[in-house]
């Protein structure tokens, strides 16, 4: 198993929001963490890429411990994260924000530089363009390209439908495929269910910081509480 | 619109700058800093200080303030780290000198680098448990840090409680060396020129210091925490040491400052480092383009000079003085000489002081854009 969340609780003062979650992401996957606004998506993936710290249980990546390890040592041990809301950095160019993503390593980057613009060719029009004057999908595209900068086994996306006009979601989601069919395995992090259900092999549910379903991907789509639940079943879209 | 014509003006000027060749811009630093050390021998002290001494004036406040606010602009520019009680290191500078100064024999020379070490050490032992904290939480911190050591001085009678110290000592002195008609390495009790020329020389180190660091890995890992902490994490900066470094940074230069200060001065008590000595400084910043050296120098410049210049309108002239902040902070908040990285920060909320640590963007940031859809 390459990634292992085993029965996590996290807190955020008092609150609980994160009730003994546990799941495991295998070599060459897509699994997709779908649920509703609040369920705890957000603090799950903050909490394995290491910026929310646990209260109990563990996480194991490559067979090894890494509950207690900080957030920036994860990064080089091959998790990478595009980040909620983007994060993109603003105040630096497409180039930059592609080359922070390489801060923590040494060698040559020119051939993932060439692979990140040749997957997002936008980006490489638009090379020297400050990160915070780019357009809202051009954003997600710059997080995704960074964080494959980072060269991760495994690649956290926290949301990267999130604000986009269908067209681009789709467009996104194609290139998260993509990248997967590269041989990178992606955690995908969704409110927009029925999207990461078609591309993802696997899938949680989570609801108020509880797994409360998981199963093939293909299952849970064909699933009518879930259809009912996350896929507006029955109504046009 | 006259706000877009001047910063388009300034981005030409940057841009010109950035185009030129190495030696050449090394020539107009060289010629900066041979002006910088004119400054106090000028014809100019009529116009620029009516009211006081032009020598003393370009010490204190001038070119301490600008000091202070290089070293701060480490903190809140480069780190975006909202510093409220950078007076404290200011402070614990010139009470080591002092201290050590008045008990043992030892050189001026000597105590400084002692002075300015553990002006780092205590930047790194209020980061090293409040660096964790955030915008709003780290400045309330930093705030009673800088009350703590005031309060502290005031109550330990071992370093002169309310009195202060005095008889700290001069920088030692070598004669003979005359120079734009007086004796420029004289550390007498007088004139200010000679501590003024230290500043000086301090200042450009720091400013070379500064410069590199910013153009280094040292530099791209702040710049990244100022712009969003959580993704630098993620991009494998480790944060919290470079938040110490930060810290640590600044603190030696408010220290260093302190040292040459208290230096000249011979006496200190703790009345001359209060809050408003914080805030003032920070305003330097602020109003100056946080992040830019010099529109941190030309914010420190006037925030030390105005209230000089205009000391004839009384008490009127901090009245004035607060309308005019506010009025700039209204019409430009980037500041008066803002990087071009800056602006782009503040319009997306981001760089730690864009929001003054609150995180509410702005009008035209992504999230509001998002809830207006």
């Amino acid at each position: 198993m390459l990634l292992e969340v085993k029965d996590i609780n996290v807190h955020y003062g008092k609150i609980q929001a994160l009730h003994g979650v546990s799941l495991e992401v295998d070599q060459g996957e897509i699994v997709t963490l779908i649920g509703a606004n609040g369920a705890g998506k957000t603090t799950t993936l903050r909490t394995i890429s290491g910026i929310r710290s646990l209260s109990s249980g563990s996480i194991s990546f490559d067979g090894r411990d890494i509950s207690k390890v900080p957030g920036h040592k994860r990064v080089i041990a091959g998790i990478g994260q595009a980040p909620e809301g983007r994060g993109v950095f603003p105040g630096m160019t497409v180039h930059e924000n592609l080359l922070m993503g390489a801060y923590a390593r040494k060698g040559e980057l020119d051939k993932d530089l060439a692979e990140v613009y040749e997957l997002f060719p936008r980006l490489a029009e638009r090379r020297t363009q400050l990160g915070g004057t780019m357009s809202g999908g051009e954003q997600q595209m710059v997080a995704i390209g960074r964080a494959l900068m980072t060269k991760p086994k495994v690649l956290l996306l926290d949301e990267p439908s999130m604000g986009l006009a269908p067209m681009l979601v789709a467009q996104i989601f194609e290139i998260v495929k993509e990248i997967n069919r590269r041989g990178t395995t992606v955690l995908l992090i969704e409110q927009n269910a029925s999207q990461a259900l078609q591309i993802a092999h696997r899938a949680y549910i989570l609801e108020t910081g509880r797994i409360v379903k998981s199963a093939p991907a293909s299952e849970l789509l064909n699933d009518p509480a879930v259809q009912a639940a996350y896929l507006g079943a029955g109504l046009e879209h | 619109m006259i706000k877009n014509r001047v910063s388009g003006v300034f981005d030409t000027i940057h841009d010109t700058w950035a185009g030129l060749p190495g030696w050449q811009r090394w020539i107009v630093y060289a010629a900066l800093f041979v002006l910088a050390l004119a400054l106090p021998s000028l014809p100019i002290s009529s116009f620029m200080s009516p009211h006081v001494s032009w020598g003393d004036v370009l010490f204190f406040p001038i070119g301490v303030y600008i000091l202070l606010a290089l070293g701060l602009n480490i903190v809140v520019g480069k780190a975006g780290l909202l510093d409220l009680g950078f007076v404290a290191f200011f402070a614990i500078g010139a009470y080591h000198i002092a201290y050590i100064g008045t008990q043992t024999e030892w050189n001026f020379w000597a105590i400084l680098p002692i002075a300015v070490l553990m002006a780092a050490v205590s930047g790194i032992i209020l980061g090293a448990p409040t660096l964790r904290l955030r915008g709003d939480y780290l400045a309330i911190v930093t705030l009673g840090f800088g009350e703590i050591v005031r309060i502290t001085a005031v109550n330990t009678e071992a370093i002169g409680g309310t009195n202060g110290i005095a008889g700290i000592p001069h920088p030692p002195s070598v004669e003979g060396v005359v120079f734009f008609g007086h004796e420029i390495f004289k550390y007498g009790l007088l004139d200010s020129r000679p501590y003024y020329y230290l500043l000086v020389l301090l200042c450009a180190i720091v400013i070379i210091l500064t410069v590199r660091w910013d153009h280094s890995r040292v530099g791209r890992a702040w710049a990244a925490i100022r712009e969003d902490e959580d993704a630098a994490e993620v991009m494998g900066v480790p944060t919290y040491k470079f938040k110490l470094l930060a810290f640590a940074t600044g603190a030696a230069i408010g220290g260093a400052t302190g040292v040459f200060w208290a230096g000249k001065v011979i006496s200190i008590v703790p009345q001359d480092f209060p809050f408003m000595l914080s805030a003032t400084i920070l305003a330097a910043v602020v109003l100056g383009g946080s992040g830019n050296i010099p529109g941190v120098m030309l914010g420190a410049f006037l925030v030390a000079w105005l209230p000089e210049r205009f000391r004839g309108f009384a008490e009127y002239r901090i009245l004035v003085f607060g309308a005019v902040l506010v009025l700039m902070m209204a019409l430009r908040p980037e500041g008066l000489i803002p990087s071009r990285q800056r602006k782009a920060e503040l319009k997306a909320g981001t760089g730690g002081m864009g929001s003054l640590g609150a995180e509410v963007g702005g009008p035209d940031s992504v999230e509001a854009a998002e809830v207006a859809k």
